[in-house]
């Protein structure tokens, strides 16, 4: 297990956001499991080429986890963990949300939820025209499935059964409070997806699901977690959603991410 | 223009292995050609302009050059923040083709009328804008311009100029030579023009790509500092263009144009130049009016 890493990452993510005094910490969070368990165990890409074309893909569709993306890329050498203290400020290349010009291992500028997953869809297209055989992941937001180009996506992705295509949907819930989605494995199987629904905080399950491919569809996992994980007070906290905390709490907060 | 798009983009398919067509359901009988000949590179999208826009954005990141086609209003106005984000803010090499441009549609109603697209798209930096004015001129810009590594629009129109010119991408051609006004005419405008101002001493500068905008063409072309506008979009939608152009240098500005307001009869495209004032009688008149001031 590797909580003691996560933890340390976790707690770097806190310390990012001290310098603008903002961020979104319990998105990154929420995330930060499945995007360790991707770099470290089943994306194929090397971080000091990380343009080459036999490389897997990864379009973070949920831009605002941004900090849990930044964590991992600099923890797997993409770019210097010194470079997470300047997080969002003026002339950091780390901003609020990812920028593929900026950022090395940043496959896809994104922010604007609705976009990553078919930026991610052309990506495997494209990789199926120029048979190029690695694998794209994008993660999306509970949330975000509300946005109707999710679902056109998975429409398209599956007509062209583009079994190169792995889906995670961070379920956090944050949707429960706008939108009542359910059961989006469901959801997406009725498109005709490969689904799949886990723990998105156990490793094993992680990788389990991550690493599963069908050979004539597009695989969703869609990962339960829970918006702010292993920080009591963030946990499913809206006052948390972008903050960042003051001298009076950073104390207690990084104690318990100890 | 239609036929000439087709015969254009399957004649650089079969040279140019980049090159992916994406078909809004547009268009797609037209292409049957090159869903025949590449079918792993010709695809009918659907209905989904957003994702096919963001799609498109994964394709050139794939080193592919994408070409999306689709009726101007869900081509450009429905995925705006994907043709704003998606293309040019990552600076990607796709183009997007419209058909239906301003009120080419006019039967169709207000749903269908795109006037506003030049305008929105002006907005975007990086995003290059192409107005032909003929089948011919089309098949020249489009080859110079597909693989040039920025967002291109190309908007055609269902009329063409009766003649065609030797074009280039970014460049303004000096059509005549005249003493009291320039008039800056732009894609399928020409023909009119010429006849509206057959008996005037006027300059015709003839604009096929409005972004990027040939700005020396017009201030080397404007001794007389009267310029007349003659633009197939939402009047006033090059202005800024030209008052840039002319720096500190005082002009006067006359604008024809799609004005302001939904068009909210059908009939034929002639029957709005006629309530547009576009039509070459209209041009005529108030032209000649503006010269007398």
């Amino acid at each position: 297990m590797t909580d003691t890493r996560i933890n340390r990452l976790k707690r770097q993510i806190v310390l990012a956001t001290v310098a603008v005094g903002e961020g979104h910490i319990p998105s990154a969070f929420s995330i930060l499991d499945i995007l360790w368990v991707l770099y470290d165990r089943v994306l194929q890409i090397d971080p000091s080429n990380p343009k080459s074309d036999e490389r897997d893909r990864f379009v973070l569709s949920k831009g605002h986890g941004a900090l849990a993306l930044y964590a991992v890329l600099a923890e797997k050498g993409f770019f210097p963990v010194s470079e997470l203290e300047r997080f969002a400020t003026f002339d950091s290349p780390l901003g609020g949300h990812p920028d593929h010009n900026k950022v090395p291992g940043v496959e896809a500028s994104t922010g604007s939820l609705g976009h990553g997953l078919p930026m991610a869809v052309g990506m495997a297209l494209g990789m199926g025209i120029r048979r190029v055989k690695n694998r794209v992941f994008a993660l999306v937001g509970d949330q975000e499935c509300n946005e109707g180009s999710i679902w056109e996506s998975a429409l398209l992705a599956a007509h062209h059964r583009l079994s190169n295509l792995t889906c995670i949907v961070d379920y956090n819930h944050s949707t429960d409070r706008a939108l009542i989605l359910g059961d989006i494995a469901a959801k997406f199987a009725a498109f005709g997806w490969a689904a799949t629904t886990i723990n998105g905080h156990d490793h094993d399950a992680i990788y389990n699901a991550l690493i599963r491919i069908e050979s004539d569809r597009p695989t969703v996992v869609v990962a339960e977690t829970v918006k702010g994980f292993g920080c009591k007070q963030m946990e499913n906290n809206p006052a948390w959603h972008h903050r960042a905390p003051t001298q009076d709490e950073l104390p207690g907060i990084l104690a318990e991410l100890a | 223009m239609r036929k000439q798009f087709v015969k254009t983009v399957e004649d650089l398919m079969a040279q140019d292995e980049r090159l992916v067509l994406l078909l809004g359901d547009i268009g797609v009988f037209g292409f049957r050609n090159a869903f025949k000949m590449y079918p792993e590179r010709t695809y009918n999208i659907g209905v989904c302009e957003q994702a096919m826009t963001s799609l498109a954005a994964g394709l050139a990141k794939e080193g592919l050059i994408p070409v999306l086609h689709s009726i101007a209003p869900f081509a450009v106005e429905r995925c705006f923040e994907q043709i704003k984000i998606d293309l040019c803010y990552q600076n990607l090499p796709a183009n997007i083709v419209s058909v239906g441009s301003s009120y080419d549609y006019a039967a169709l109603g207000c749903t269908h009328h795109c006037p506003g697209d030049v305008a929105i798209l002006r907005a975007l930096l990086g995003m290059e804008i192409v107005i032909p004015g003929t089948p011919a001129e089309f098949d020249q810009l489009f080859r110079d311009a597909y693989a040039d590594d920025h967002p291109t629009y190309f908007r055609l129109s269902e009329r063409s100029n009766q003649q065609s010119c030797d074009v280039e991408f970014g460049r303004a051609l000096i059509i005549r030579r005249g003493s009291l006004a320039t008039v800056v005419t732009v894609g399928p405008t020409l023909t009119s023009v010429l006849e509206a101002t057959r008996t005037l001493d006027v300059t015709i500068l003839y604009y096929t790509t409005v972004v990027p905008f040939d700005g020396d063409t017009l201030r080397e072309n404007c001794p007389s500092g009267r310029i007349v506008v003659v633009e197939p979009f939402y009047e006033g939608t090059l202005a800024h263009d030209i008052m840039s152009a002319m720096k500190e240098n005082s002009i006067r500005l006359l604008l024809f144009g799609v004005p302001r307001r939904f068009l909210t009869d059908y009939g034929h495209a002639a029957d709005h130049d006629f309530v547009c004032g576009l039509t070459t009688g209209q041009i005529k008149e108030r032209l000649e009016q503006f010269l007398n001031e």
